[in-house]
């Protein structure tokens, strides 16, 4: 599967926070709201990137979100957007949330995350992304 | 891709888990993956989560007590959302299981919504099926009700580390029933998933259970199975047919109005499909 998505076929989603990252506060509340506008979400905590990785290539997501606020994030990312190339899946939709300072912000940009919700920010907007993100790739 | 898929299958042992939620279904599928990585043997998991009947959403959340073996090659999780099917499993789980199956893996455990009294749909699909109840859920008037205490080849008492863990044995010791028919007696093990306590003892019995399987029974089963996938797979077909074919409409109406009852309608709408679709070549 890739991000083709069939008329009628759930969005499907991987929320992950990075292992050590206990603040998921935040992560849990946009869980709940991805549910609630349809979205079938696999949710997941505490997670090495490779782990997260794995699981999104099992679970053939259209969208892998990081919910991050300890740092760390620039790694975490970074091996996250390889390890989903280096397996064919550089289509998933990869977006960011939590604590990420605009300097890095703009340098995850630059790789390819494709949006960041940090303070400020809400569930809503996420899901409106990505549900207008996801209806170009399959129109 | 299923094309390529059968005649490979029937290789697999499909292991059913079901049981009330919370009762500790997918922590002891992430001890039982264990128990089969040990003995040598690659198992995959289909985790079953209910969707919302409002938005269809669903948080799919199995997986995230199964992460013992997030990295090992030869275990493979895959969560799967019931999609407003009933009886505990989803439409596309059977179709699941016979990928897993045909893929090669030694073992496909499946594990279902929680579930408790009449959702029975995993006996069809898997060979031995593992009911796990822990203390606490009803009393023993809950554990007599007839249904998937039936259906259950293995009970597990999950949590027997919980003081009422004792009166919920005797409780599960009084409910189940008086003969299975055959040869098999239904154990009741007592595990704590979390901590492996029992698990090694419940996968002997899983493996007892499958070894003493009759294979022409199991072939039988397999053909029962593929017929009422067959059955869904026309139901979903006519279903759609019907839904959108205007020509339908006069019949509904003479449902709603109490001309015709809801029964010879379908029987009506049949004949019309029927003699309207050429048979397939």
């Amino acid at each position: 599967m890739s991000t083709e998505i069939a008329p009628g076929e759930p969005i499907r989603v991987l929320l992950a926070k990075p292992t050590h990252d206990c603040h998921d506060r935040g992560v849990r509340l946009v869980a709940k709201k991805m549910r609630d506008a349809g979205f079938e979400v696999i949710f997941m905590n505490f997670l090495l990137p490779e782990e997260v990785i794995r699981a999104a290539l099992d679970e053939d997501v259209h969208v892998v979100g990081i919910s991050t606020s300890s740092g760390g994030h620039l790694p975490l990312f970074g091996d996250l957007l390889a390890g989903l190339a280096a397996h064919g899946r550089d289509d998933a939709v990869v977006i960011g949330g939590g604590v990420i300072p605009p300097d890095d912000e703009k340098t995850l940009r630059s790789w390819g995350v494709e949006a960041i919700f940090g303070p400020g920010t809400n569930a809503e907007q996420a899901i409106a992304m990505i549900k207008r993100r996801l209806a170009t790739v399959s129109s | 891709m299923l094309a390529a898929v059968y005649g490979r299958t029937g290789k697999a042992h499909v292991v059913g888990v079901t049981g009330p939620p919370g009762a500790g279904k997918s922590t002891l599928v992430n001890a039982l993956i264990g128990e089969h990585r040990r003995a040598g043997l690659s198992v995959a998991v289909v985790a079953v989560d209910p969707s919302s009947p409002y938005g269809g959403g669903a948080i799919l959340g199995d997986r995230i007590r199964m992460s013992d073996h997030a990295l090992d090659d030869e275990v493979f999780v895959r969560s799967v959302a019931s999609r407003g099917q009933l009886g505990g499993l989803s439409s596309a789980t059977a179709r699941v299981v016979d990928v897993l199956d045909g893929f090669g893996f030694n073992s496909v455990i499946v594990e279902t919504v929680g579930a408790g009294q009449a959702e029975i749909s995993i006996m069809h699909l898997a060979q031995t099926v593992i009911f796990v109840a822990a203390p606490g859920f009803g009393d023993e008037t809950q554990a007599v009700k007839a249904g998937v205490l039936e259906i259950a080849d293995i009970f597990v008492l999950n949590k027997a580390d919980h003081p009422m863990a004792k009166k919920a044995d005797r409780s599960l010791h009084e409910a189940l029933p008086a003969s299975s028919g055959g040869g098999w007696r239904q154990p009741i093990i007592s595990t704590v998933a979390i901590d492996n306590t029992g698990v090694s003892e419940l996968f002997a019995k899983v493996r007892e259970h499958w070894a003493q399987l009759d294979p022409s029974e199991c072939a039988r089963a397999a053909t029962v199975r593929a017929q009422q996938q067959l059955a869904a797979a026309v139901a979903e077909l006519a279903s759609a047919y019907v839904s959108e074919e205007p020509d339908f409409e006069s019949l509904a109406k003479q449902v709603l109005s109490g001309q015709l009852s809801l029964k010879s309608a379908a029987e009506e709408a049949f004949h019309v499909i029927a003699s309207r679709t050429r048979p397939v070549e």
